[in-house]
């Protein structure tokens, strides 16, 4: 699908508390932000967790976005990542339905997009994909006319590019400690 | 020693300094009251309603730049501070909210009286807690202090089980600090922001400042009169900013925007640089935004980086504390006249009295509100509810003093002008505190007049009595063909009457010869008095500019008299 509103991905380091996802979402839902996708997990420090969104919007927006994020007494750190110079993944399970004449030709498939098959059942296989949103969104296209079950995708994870751990991240800084509007 | 989590509750507070309280018990929160007898330092004002108890601690934090504290019980009682919460958010008032909960194990099962308060204030406080040990609650009740207090201020509210309070202890301790990473406000200005903030007013022909609520809440009323006097820079207040510079200063123009003196918004769309000080451009300043001071650069200062570019983009953007961005900014500024300008806003003024009130042997709000004026000698703490009544008190009261107008800004909320005249007289016993209540607004909280009684609070309460949810009724006039639906009081109770019943003396003034009287009178009485105004009660607030609209299309009071006569002595 081809979407006219640029997507901007945002990073957030979060303390892990109960309540912390709620104060997103609900952050998200009433300031009118379109998420188009939200990952979270822990990050590589204890109590910290870090999410990635996906936002829909202008320059404008984002910058809402961000500042209200880190309005979050327990959001740490917020930053804008530079789609020019990340890496992004995204992990899908794909459940498809496969008769013993389709098998190899969704094998084949599975091969070239260097997914995996990590189920075998009588009527369908399970295959895990990992990779940038438009390889999931080809294999996905690919494997419809054979019978999609289910689809679960995780949203994207991403992350800057360059040696220094966070350092990318640092650099777009939005912290609240910084003179964040300052940049105009 | 170990003690009970109600016990560690009330010795928290104690350190943090609180002498009041305002609350009403129930269940949940039952532990607390239990303890509180041990702690007579802590005094516990009982209100009638929860409302009450949380505009109460607005009324007692604006006007003293503390945090105000409030208690309610689980369910009921908390959902019931939701208002005044959501108010205070708003303004950014400082008030940590203490509610009970019910016990741990009922947590998530629907149990008697449990709502999830953390849930329903969420979007609505600043931060919020769920204490689920008793050992947390010191550290939950500092960081409460500390948050509601510090940056932007705003409510912060902490739920706490009732077995949390009642049935288990833990040593006390109380943090020195707070461990709080994600929580930094920026105070200082950038210098490279503010140097060319100071470019900006140097190279400005006609600047105006717009001066909000957050010069009262950085306290910066020297330094905002510093920089208007030193640029001799024409100053115009927000419904918020009244009284952060003085009304009567040469300088101030007054309030612009919906209600605002006409001339105030026209220099405002005339002006080619806006500073604005810890103002949002709120809608109801900016009209339609995009006919909004077309001409204008602006800087904006604004100790939350949130509100700068949110609502109308900033030429030079500083994220700080409006005191400190000031007092770095001051000595860059150059003393400069803008003589055109001023003379420029005078000549609008003369052309367009919007501060004018029209002669007439009726009693009307608006010299009501011109008279307590002049007997208070513009030094009373004014406290308002929410419609015509509040756009007058905002008009007609030249404030002396700084900080004195207490009103429900961006909730709006009816109902506000008695407990939070309440919390303002608990906090200045030695002031006179007048609430200007609609008669709309004082039945939505006249239960807590028995507050005022059982305290002995002094506030005068004066009721501009049209006998209509009169602002409504000005919109249904303008906007909806004069069809009065709902909007008329035809039951009210004798006020008078119902003061008494409480035990408050009450006067009604039907005429205008009465109303200096009245006011003297009470003045002079020692506790709460009501006096019932029969006001007009078909009189519109102007100048008005619909919702939405631009100055174009404001709407100017019609049975003014212009001539240049009367225009030269309505000046002063
Ligand atoms: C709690 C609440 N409900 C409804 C409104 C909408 N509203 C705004 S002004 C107003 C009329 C207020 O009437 P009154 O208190 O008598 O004051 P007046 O305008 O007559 O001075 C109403 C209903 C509100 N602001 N707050």
């Amino acid at each position: 699908m081809v979407t006219m509103t640029p997507r901007h991905t945002i990073v957030a380091l979060v303390e892990d508390r109960p309540g912390v996802l709620n104060r997103v979402s609900s952050l998200f839902r009433r300031r009118g932000f379109y998420i188009s996708s939200l990952a979270v997990g822990k990050s590589e420090q204890p109590h910290l967790s870090r999410m990635t969104f996906v936002v829909e919007g202008d320059e404008d927006t984002v910058e809402q976005v961000t500042k209200q994020l880190n309005k979050l007494i327990e959001v740490i750190r917020v930053s804008e990542l530079n789609e020019e110079d990340i890496v992004v993944r995204e992990l899908a399970l794909i459940k498809v339905h496969a008769s013993a004449t389709t098998r190899s030709e969704i094998m084949q498939l599975v091969a070239i997009f260097r997914a995996n098959i990590v189920d075998v059942g009588p009527q369908s296989l399970i295959i895990e994909a990992t990779g940038e949103e438009d390889k999931i969104n080809a294999l996905y296209n690919l494997l419809r006319p054979f019978g999609v079950r289910e689809l679960m995708r995780t949203g994207r994870i991403a992350m800057s590019r360059g040696t220094l751990e966070g350092r990318g991240e640092r650099g777009a800084v939005q912290t609240n400690g910084a003179s964040g509007g300052d940049r105009s | 020693m170990k003690l009970t989590g109600a016990q560690i509750v009330c010795e928290s507070l104690l350190r943090e300094g609180v002498d009041v309280v305002f609350g009403l018990p129930g269940g949940a929160i039952l532990p607390l009251y239990g303890v509180m007898h041990q702690y007579p330092q802590l005094r516990h004002i009982l209100v009638r309603h929860e409302q009450a108890a949380v505009m109460a601690a607005d009324g007692y934090a604006r006007t003293t730049g503390r945090v105000g504290v409030c208690m309610a019980t689980s369910g009921p009682g908390a959902t019931n501070l939701v208002t005044g919460i959501a108010g205070a958010q708003m303004d950014s008032i400082p008030i940590v909210a203490i509610t009970g909960q019910v016990p741990r194990p009922a947590i998530g099962r629907d149990a008697f009286q449990e709502t999830d308060v953390t849930g329903i204030t969420l979007p609505v406080t600043k931060h919020n807690y769920l204490v689920m040990e008793a050992s947390e609650i010191p550290a939950a009740i500092k960081e409460a202090f500390y948050i509601a207090n510090t940056g932007r201020p705003g409510p912060v509210l902490v739920d706490i089980p009732k077995d949390v309070l009642q049935n288990e202890t833990a040593e006390f301790f109380y943090p020195e600090g707070v461990d709080l990473p994600g929580y930094k406000p920026t105070l200082e200005g950038h210098p490279a922001q503010i140097q060319k903030a100071a470019k900006l007013i140097a190279q400005a022909e006609r600047p105006v400042i717009l001066a909000g609520h957050g010069i009262i809440l950085s306290r910066a009323y020297d330094e905002i009169r510093e920089l208007a006097e030193k640029s001799q820079i024409p100053v115009i207040t927000t419904l918020l900013g009244i009284s952060s510079f003085p009304t009567d200063h040469f300088l101030n123009v007054g309030m612009p925007g919906m209600h605002g003196m006409a001339y105030a918004s026209m220099a405002i769309n005339e002006a080619d640089l806006l500073i604005a000080l810890g103002m949002r451009f709120d809608d109801r300043v900016t009209g339609r935004i995009s006919a909004f001071a077309p001409d204008a650069k602006i800087i904006h200062v604004d100790v939350d980086p949130s509100e700068i570019s949110k609502n109308v983009r900033a030429t030079v953007p500083i994220v700080g504390d409006i005191k400190r961005v000031l007092r770095a900014l001051l000595p860059q500024v150059q003393p400069s006249l803008h003589p055109e300008s001023v003379q420029r806003i005078e000549h609008l003024r003369i052309e367009h009295p919007s501060h004018r009130i029209r002669e007439t042997d009726k009693l009307i709000p608006q010299s009501i509100l011109k008279s307590l004026c002049e007997i208070t000698d513009g030094r009373a703490i004014i406290v308002t509810g929410v419609g015509q009544h509040q756009m007058w008190a905002a008009q007609h009261y030249a404030f002396k003093e700084s900080n004195h107008l207490i009103t429900s800004g961006g909730l709006g909320a009816m109902g506000f002008e008695v407990p939070a005249a309440l919390g303002a007289k608990v906090a200045h016993p030695d002031k006179p505190v007048w609430s200007i209540c609609g008669d709309g607004g004082f039945q939505m909280t006249l239960c807590d007049l028995a507050t005022a009684v059982e305290n002995n609070i002094g506030v005068k309460f004066a009721i501009m009595n049209n006998n209509f949810l009169g602002m409504v009724r000005q919109w249904q006039d303008f906007f909806y063909d004069k069809l009065y639906t709902a909007t008329s009081y035809t039951g009210n109770p004798d006020f008078v009457k119902l003061a008494e019943a409480y035990g408050i003396p009450a006067i009604r003034v039907t005429d205008k010869a009465q109303v200096e009287a009245s006011i003297q009178w009470a003045e002079q009485e020692p506790g709460p008095v009501l006096v019932d105004f029969m006001v007009e009660p078909e009189e519109n607030v102007y100048p008005m500019i619909p919702a939405g609209e631009s100055l174009a299309e404001m709407i100017e009071e019609p049975y003014m008299d212009y001539s240049p006569l009367a225009q030269a002595e309505g000046r002063a």
